[in-house]
């Protein structure tokens, strides 16, 4: 697996809460290729901004451990990184983030463009040359060259309008609260493009925007990624929106990964029970919205073997004991089911179903 | 039943709060057994002039004052007026504060602006200056303390009361009764008033300790309660001409103090933690 | 634009307050006793003595018709003369008004320095040992009485280390009278032997104003960090890997201290209270201690000058915090 961009395997989170302690990751396997657009698809508590978060090594400090496994990000496994490594020369530098809620994510008392300035102090990408040698006195850190802040700035002015912002120059002098959601998002795509990073990864961008605009903002993500060959990790609860911009779909299902496929088959051919409900369970013309049987297990005491066994109608003994390894069924798709459910007559009757308007 | 075994393990599991909730018990418990607990109960009113300041012993614990009384025995009785005082000032200050905050939060008139407007120019002094001007007008004695506290606290009960009672407002439960057609006056006290107590409640508990430390404070200038009383700030006032050789004059009172104020605040910062969910200290993993 | 009717907007709640203050201190001056003249005369005035001075005094007139002349006389600074001197009280004032300042001032600056630093670091580190020991020491300074608190320092760093002064706001003159601060006129005329006493005379009373004062600052200092630190915006800039000191010292203490900004207008408050007892025990000749004394010598003309002083500083001081608000918060604009 010489092309994976990030390899995520048997990697265990778990958190403190008042209650007991949460297995909210349970031996998650993942990868990313270059410029490869993943969607990460789960109901809410499933743990994909777990994940997200434990790329980025921000989890919360005082509940969060994490208990094994590894994050392999091009040649180094980033869990063994000294964090201050980490800090400089991964996050917002090779690695970079949309967050969910652009509204609350900006800093709310200082103008955009100061905040877009101390990113490029620290994360230009023409900071490799120009920037500090080890050993430079503190106060050093503190200078931004003349030089490169003009060089930054050209390159900031033309990254808002690559994103379609208008009068870019306008919005710099801003504050956040006067601009809108849509104009916020923007925004953070342009911030997370400047340090022209290798891996994107964006927590439910969109979730936080309204409908008619997220498809915009969807699309534009996509484009601008595939034309400068970054790789974006994109989690969300809907499966309409990844089949709009992704180019793999890997399913989760409390704090384990249940299938992975590139999005055509995923959708053609979707195989894992799991999968299989939520298809179901998507709204269709003139029907109500079925939801899947059972509930959504407490993560602090979740059920043994496959986590889905108990609301899975295939499963059985084996299910409860151990947890099913992958399993390549076909080309590019793996299932972490011992019973996957490959009838083409099932598939024909999934696919026959209108999916929702991203 | 069921919240207030619930308050209660909250309780104890905070420490600091639980230690706040002894300190208070043991001011209450000592304001009511002082005559029992008292080694001089007489000494509130009788002067010994020869004990004049005995050094702490094993007859006088924390020592004697000018007048040859036993400093223990005071402070105990002093524990009678702290509590009195603090009391008194506060309820009447909730039972003045609240309902204006009620009233003025529920209407949205003239009068409403007009109530806030003169609660905001109460606030807009130092309480303890007003408290001051008005004590000095009517002469040093507790009653003239307990009004002039009174006269000066209500404010803050109002204005915490019209912000919860105009946010909660807009809640649906509200709004149906008042579709239902109940009453203005029923649905302030019977629906608003319950669901904003735990602010209340908060708000007075600490409110305890700072009263407790102005009275003192007024204590202190002279404007208290006049002597023999064994006002606790008073005392500390009549030690000062026998520093620094009767060091333990002003020990015992202000250490009295210190403790129940204390004792008020860790016990309202604790009952803030527990009761006010906005900032409940919660592990959140959103997904 | 919007900025400057804010400001107005503000300017315009200034003047109702001060008419509303009047109005309270004319309640408890003229309204309260049950005589005032009696009250002002003495117990061994005569019928006749009480007669005269109440129409010296213009107290035989209607209510409403005193409170307009009570109001015109604030109006144009004219407290009235002291009862027990016959000066006028606004010149007694005035002449005190620069100790208090210099002391509060001090204290603030002090509070400030001090308390907004421990603030953070204990937000940081918060359960840590260092947050811990600050936790007491704000718990201890919001219920330590300050009068008794100020004796206890006397009697250790004056009395039994003789470190410094007991009482008083210098040992000699003072220095060149320019300012009336102490520090300031020292500074002006270079006479360090001025300025250090100034600067000794000034460290207990400074350090029993700035103890809960300082508690409250590092409360609300710790709280708005602990908040931030919880934000959005922190996990964005540490997920794109902002240096942590640039996190803490820039973003999430320019958010935390706009809490703690509106605070000092309430602390002032604390100042101002605490400077009547301070100055009591310090013999610290400012407002505070000219109102102590007033008390003793029950002028109450003084002490309604002393409540109007302090109550209409109080209010400007707000409108400063209320004003500066709108400058460090963007939002409010």
């Amino acid at each position: 697996m010489t092309t994976d961009l990030l390899n995520v395997s048997d990697l265990r989170v778990s958190f403190a809460t008042d209650t007991g302690v949460a297995r909210v990751l349970d031996k998650v396997n993942f990868s990313i290729r270059r410029g490869e657009i993943v969607g990460l698809v789960g109901e809410s508590g499933c743990g994909k901004t777990t994940l997200a978060r434990a790329i980025l090594g921000v989890l919360p400090v005082n509940s969060a451990r994490i208990d094994g496994g590894r994050i392999q990000f091009q040649s180094e496994n980033l869990l063994e990184m000294p964090s201050e490594r980490l800090s400089k020369e991964v996050r917002g530098r090779t690695i970079t983030f949309i967050p969910q809620d652009p509204f609350s994510s900006f800093n709310p008392v200082f103008t955009i463009g100061s905040q877009i300035t101390d990113l490029m102090r620290w994360k230009s990408p023409l900071r490799n040359t120009q920037g500090l040698t080890r050993g430079s006195p503190w106060w050093s850190l503190r200078r931004y060259e003349k030089q490169r802040f003009k060089a930054d700035r050209a390159r900031v002015l033309e990254l808002l309008r690559a994103v379609q912002l208008p009068d870019p120059e306008a919005i710099l002098r801003k504050y956040p609260h006067e601009i809108s959601g849509g104009q916020r998002q923007r925004l953070m795509i342009a911030q997370a493009l400047l340090p022209e990073p290798q891996l994107i990864i964006a927590d439910e961008p969109t979730t936080a925007l309204d409908v008619t605009i997220q498809a915009q903002i969807l699309k534009l993500l996509r484009q601008l990624a595939h034309d400068r060959d970054i790789a974006v990790l994109f989690t969300t609860h809907d499966l309409g929106t990844t089949y709009e911009i992704c180019d793999r779909i890997t399913v989760m299902y409390a704090g384990q990964e249940m299938e992975s496929a590139t999005a055509s088959d995923f959708f053609n051919r979707p195989s894992h029970p799991y999968t299989q409900k939520l298809l179901e369970s998507l709204p269709r013309d003139k029907e109500r919205i079925q939801g899947i049987p059972g509930d959504i297990p407490t993560l602090i005491s979740p059920p043994t073997g496959c986590r889905f066994h108990p609301r899975c109608d295939r499963a059985d003994k084996t299910c409860a004991d151990t947890r099913p390894a992958a399993k390549s069924i076909w080309t590019n798709h793996t299932v972490r089911c011992y019973h996957p459910n490959t009838d083409p007559e099932v598939h024909r009757e999934l696919i026959n179903q209108p999916y929702p308007d991203p | 039943m069921e919240t207030l075994r619930f308050l209660l393990k909250k309780l104890i599991e905070d420490r600091v709060a639980l230690l706040g909730a002894l300190l208070i018990l043991l001011l209450i418990f000592t304001a009511i057994a002082a005559p029992f607990l008292a080694t001089f109960p007489e000494d509130i009113a009788e002067f010994h002039p020869p004990n004049r300041l005995i050094a702490p012993d094993g007859t006088f614990w924390f020592g004697t004052d000018r007048m040859g009384s036993d400093i223990y025995s005071r402070i105990l009785f002093g524990a009678r007026i702290t509590i009195t005082i603090a009391i008194i000032a506060i309820g009447v200050s909730v039972i003045i504060g609240v309902p204006i905050g009620l009233i003025a939060g529920y209407y949205h008139t003239w009068f409403s602006d007009l109530l806030m407007r003169t609660s905001d120019i109460f606030l807009a002094v130092p309480q303890i200056v007003l408290a001051i001007a008005i004590a000095q007008t009517l002469g040093p004695s507790i009653e003239n303390i307990i009004l002039a506290l009174s006269a000066t606290y209500w404010p803050f009960w109002t204005r915490l009361v019209y912000a919860e009672t105009r946010s909660i407002q807009k809640e649906t439960f509200i709004e149906a009764n008042i579709a239902l057609g109940a009453s203005p006056i029923r649905v302030m006290f019977m629906h608003v008033l319950p669901n904003i107590s735990s602010s209340i409640i908060v708000r007075t508990t600490i409110g305890m300790g700072g009263t407790i430390l102005t009275a003192a404070t007024l204590g202190f200038l002279g404007l208290g309660a006049p002597p023999p009383s064994p006002e606790w700030g008073r005392m500390i006032a009549e030690s000062r001409e026998f520093l620094p050789e009767a060091w333990w004059y002003a020990t015992a009172p202000g250490l009295a103090i210190f403790l129940v104020v204390m004792g008020f605040n860790l016990f309202g910062d604790g009952l803030r933690d527990i009761l006010d969910p906005r900032i409940r200290r919660s592990v959140r993993h959103d997904d | 634009m919007r900025l400057l009717v804010l400001i107005i907007n503000r300017l315009l709640w200034f003047f109702p307050t001060i008419l509303g203050l009047m109005v309270i201190t004319f309640t408890i001056s003229h309204v309260i006793p049950a005589d005032p003249v009696a009250f002002v005369a003495g117990d061994n005035a005569t019928n006749e003595q009480i007669e005269a001075l109440r129409a010296q005094l213009g107290l035989d007139r209607p209510m409403h018709v005193q409170l307009f002349h009570y109001i015109l006389n604030l109006a144009r600074g004219d407290f009235g003369v002291s009862l027990y001197t016959l000066r006028p009280i606004s010149e007694d004032l005035a002449s005190r008004l620069p100790a208090t300042m210099e002391l509060t001032i001090v204290s603030v600056l002090v509070s400030t320095l001090i308390g907004v630093p421990l603030g953070v670091i204990s937000a940081i580190r918060r359960n840590s040992f260092l947050d811990h020991v600050v936790r007491v020491f704000t718990v201890s300074g919001l219920a330590i009485a300050s009068f008794w608190f100020a004796i206890l320092l006397q009697l250790f760093f004056a009395m039994e280390l003789d470190w410094t002064p007991l009482q008083g706001r210098t040992s000699g003159w003072g220095p060149e009278h320019v300012t009336g601060f102490f520090l300031v006129d020292s500074l002006l005329s270079w006479d360090l032997s001025e300025l250090r006493a100034a600067a000794l005379h000034l460290i207990l009373p400074v350090t029993t104003l700035a103890f809960p004062a300082m508690a409250t600052i590092v409360r609300f200092t710790r709280a708005g960090v602990l908040n931030a630190m919880n934000s959005n915006y922190v996990l964005y800039e540490e997920a794109m890997g902002f240096p942590k000191r640039v996190i803490i010292w820039k973003y999430i203490l320019r958010n935390a201290l706009i809490g703690t900004v509106t605070q000092i207008g309430l602390i002032f408050g604390i100042l101002i209270a605490g400077a009547v007892v301070v100055e009591a025990v310090f013999d610290w000749p400012g407002l505070g201690y000219y109102a102590v004394q007033s008390i003793i010598q029950s002028d109450y003309n003084a002490i309604m000058g002393f409540t109007f002083v302090t109550g209409v500083l109080f209010i400007i001081v707000n409108l400063l915090v209320d004003i500066a608000q709108i400058f460090i918060d963007p939002r409010e604009a």
